[in-house]
């Protein structure tokens, strides 16, 4: 069982979100976390799947994908290397003096404080999943008012594209 | 401007160009297509393509009884024939009730195109009258599925789904038409061709590897083909026959594959799989090359996947490549259509002087005679009550081994599959992968439209064949000539033998009480019944249903009520595990 981020090129039409969704519920693969939106060619959309399982079903995965008639490329980005971010929004207490400690603590993780009430700051972080967790960690779970995180984007190093 | 003009513009042939309503483009499409049948039944939605189809001759309209028949007679007729087989049925109910005829298409992956009407497009989405998600419900058992929305679009959308359904790994595919779309306007430009960047499926195989696997048959000591539907849906039954030939090896065939290589060959060792023949069964455990031709390794066909074919490297060729190494881990893959590969093979087997040792072949064909001697099945036929097995081979005398023969679901259809020796493909039209009960009787219509002059056969059972009775209505109404062969032993045979096997005899819900007299129910149909209680009816009766050409005859066979499918492999056992008589 690893980890693998996967990378789909679709084309940009109704229903071929829940097509690729579908695949991976009838089939019971995993999924931790999905991202599809539309590229630099309007008619293409591209989806980012983490997802983990065994070898051969990471296989079966990959050309299941790639039967879907509205799917263009299918690519496993975790067979190279690449590049993965995900952006977290996150709200907190902040009052007293966990105010310039959370403040300290965004400076460490380079987050930024987007919003700000007497009561509260909201932090944008972006950087890889492992990085967001940590950040979550570092927190007193007292502290914490609401998280929405992006799921993963990913792309491949160097000059070529998938 | 109007919107036609807009259209017209677009298309830049406004001398020549038609006009039509997006009714008239469906019928006018289906007839570019070259369809000349299809099957389906009215409802709101489609009222203006009914309108369109009234209004001409040159695709025949098929009115069945329940929308899941519509689907299953389309299915078979293209399985009689390698068409693409056409069904249209209304929105809502029409949909929902055509969805286990797509199902069973899709699992055995016959080309269909599925029309259904939907809402008008400014009300889909409220819960309209007769109003369902067709897409929603049908994209896990399509090949792909298209809503329409805009009348523009229609003629491309019908091409592709022709295309798609027939190309590749054939499928099902469903066009939803809301009601709107089929009443507007546009111009009708039918393209010649469809360009798909998502979609190129693999025609030619890899010759590299299609060279290391003849030469890993020639290298075998005990060789055996294993050939599926995919062999039937490639038409390539030719092909294959001359590279077994050419080999000398054993091939048995699953289910659906069952008639694209003789049965009545020698090297033919019958089905293999859970009620497959010992010698079939034995010679898959046993053999170190398998040359999987069009097969899927189905758990029917495998049974315990950790001790199947322990010694064998295993050739896969199919046009799917999910399929290879799905289910077994293959050593040599080829993803191609089979018809060119199998081509291609044989090309090479002769240029390369590939041959199978004479020497080796001949001690796996002894030991392949050995397992064959055991006759697995033999059954005894006595004078008092009818084996089931018997009706089967007497059908297959009296027919000459030549009717295209559809089934149901359960133990005729495995009996069916066993005693009816298929020489030719295209004659054996079962529900292989979804196992559909209700499926025999609106196939073997499907069938009989294809070849009016062919006997058609349909072998079934007193349970399956209530699942679509009321189609012996739509045989009056078209004078389909079909002979329903009803292996009646009051029980869901099946269900009642696994009870029997492991479920301690607790026959829960297997009995079926209060059957109807099917006789009187053929005859109030107005079609012939006749029934046979004794071992001794037997021929006659099917002499009489034979004679009787032009008649749709429904032949009541009072069977032993407790006879069972030997052999058997029970589900999750190794093949080698045979319950045997």
């Amino acid at each position: 069982m690893r980890r693998h981020i996967i990378s789909v090129l679709l084309e940009n039409e109704a229903g071929a979100l829940s097509r690729v969704a579908g695949l991976f519920s009838a089939r019971g693969y995993n999924i931790e976390a999905m991202t599809v939106a539309p590229t630099h060619e309007a008619t293409v959309s591209r989806m980012t799947i983490l997802t983990q399982g065994s070898e051969d079903i990471m296989e079966q995965v990959l050309k299941q994908l790639n039967k879907l008639v509205e799917v263009i490329r299918v690519h496993d980005l975790s067979e190279g290397p690449h590049i993965e971010r995900e952006l977290m929004l996150i709200k907190v207490h902040a009052v007293g003096p966990d105010r310039e400690e959370v403040k300290r603590l965004s400076d460490i993780f380079r987050g930024r404080i987007i919003d700000v009430t007497d009561r509260s700051y909201t932090i944008e972080l972006t950087g890889t999943g492992e990085k967001l967790d940590a950040f979550l960690h570092a927190l007193d779970p007292g502290m914490v008012i609401e998280v929405v995180r992006s799921g993963a984007s990913a792309i491949s190093r160097g000059a070529k594209s998938i | 401007m109007s919107a036609p003009n807009q259209a017209r513009e677009r298309s830049g042939q406004t001398a020549l160009a038609e006009e039509m309503t997006g009714a008239e483009i469906v019928v006018r499409a289906l007839r570019d297509e070259g369809v000349e049948t299809i099957f389906g039944y009215p409802g709101g939605a489609v009222l203006y393509i009914y309108d369109e189809l009234d209004k001409q001759d040159a695709v025949q309209h098929v009115l069945v009884r329940h929308e899941q028949a519509a689907v299953h007679a389309a299915d078979a007729y293209s399985r009689a024939t390698g068409k693409v087989g056409v069904a249209l049925v209304t929105s809502g109910p029409g949909a929902t009730n055509a969805v286990t005829g797509i199902a069973t298409a899709y699992m055995d992956s016959i080309p269909l195109v599925v029309i259904t009407g939907q809402v008008p497009v400014a009300l889909i989405g409220n819960d309209a009258f007769q109003e369902v998600d067709t897409v929603g419900i049908t994209r896990p058992c399509t090949k792909h599925n298209f809503l329409v929305r805009d009348v523009n679009e229609l003629a491309q959308t019908i091409k592709t789904a022709f295309y798609l359904a027939a190309s590749g790994r054939p499928g099902p595919v469903l066009i939803d038409i809301p009601k709107d779309v089929t009443a507007k306007r546009c111009v009708y430009d039918y393209p010649d061709k469809v360009q798909l960047r998502s979609y190129k499926p693999t025609v030619k195989g890899h010759s590299g590897q299609l060279r290391k696997a003849l030469q890993l048959i020639a290298a075998s000591e005990r060789p055996l083909f294993y050939t599926g539907g995919g062999v039937i849906l490639s038409d390539s039954a030719t092909e294959l026959t001359r590279l077994v030939r050419h080999f000398g090896a054993p091939i048995t065939q699953t289910l659906m594959g069952l008639g694209a290589y003789p049965a009545s060959d020698r090297q033919f060792l019958g089905m293999l799989g859970m009620h497959g023949t010992y010698e079939a069964n034995m010679a898959v455990q046993h053999c170190d090359v398998l040359v999987a031709l069009g097969a899927r390794f189905d758990d029917r066909v495998t049974g315990n996947l950790s001790h199947f074919a322990p010694h064998a490297k295993i050739i896969h060729v199919d046009v799917d490549p999910a399929s290879i190494s799905k289910n077994v881990k293959v050593d040599i893959p080829v993803v191609g259509d089979l018809r060119s590969v199998l081509q291609e093979m044989n090309e090479l087997a002769v240029e390369m002087e590939t041959r199978c040792d004479p020497a080796r072949l001949q001690r796996w064909w002894a030991q392949i005679e050995e397992w064959r001697a055991r006759n697995c099945l033999h059954y005894e036929q006595g004078d008092a009550i009818i084996k089931p097995q018997f009706v089967i081979q007497k059908l297959f005398e009296l027919t000459g081994g030549d009717a295209i023969v559809t089934s149901d679901v359960g133990q005729h259809q495995m009996w069916a599959a066993q005693f009816y020796g298929f020489d030719r493909p295209r004659r054996w039209i079962n529900s292989g992968g979804l196992g559909t009960m209700g499926f025999g009787l609106p196939a073997a219509m499907g069938a009989q439209m294809a070849e009016p002059d062919r006997t058609v056969l349909c072998v079934t059972g007193e349970g399956s064949i209530q699942m679509n009775i009321q189609e012996l209505s739509t045989c009056q109404q078209y004078k389909l000539p079909i002979k329903v062969a009803c292996l009646n032993n009051g029980y869901l045979g099946m269900v009642r033998q696994w009870q029997e096997f492991f479920y301690e005899e607790r026959y829960a819900m297997s009995y079926m009480d209060a059957l109807p007299d099917f006789v009187k129910l053929a005859e109030a149909y107005g079609h012939v019944g006749l029934q046979a209680k004794q071992p001794s009816d037997v021929e006659p009766v099917i002499r009489e249903a034979l004679r009787l050409k032009d008649r749709m005859v429904f032949m009541d066979f009072l069977v032993d009520r407790t006879e069972n499918v030997y052999p058997m492999v029970p589900a999750g056992a190794a093949l080698s595990d045979m319950i045997l008589v």
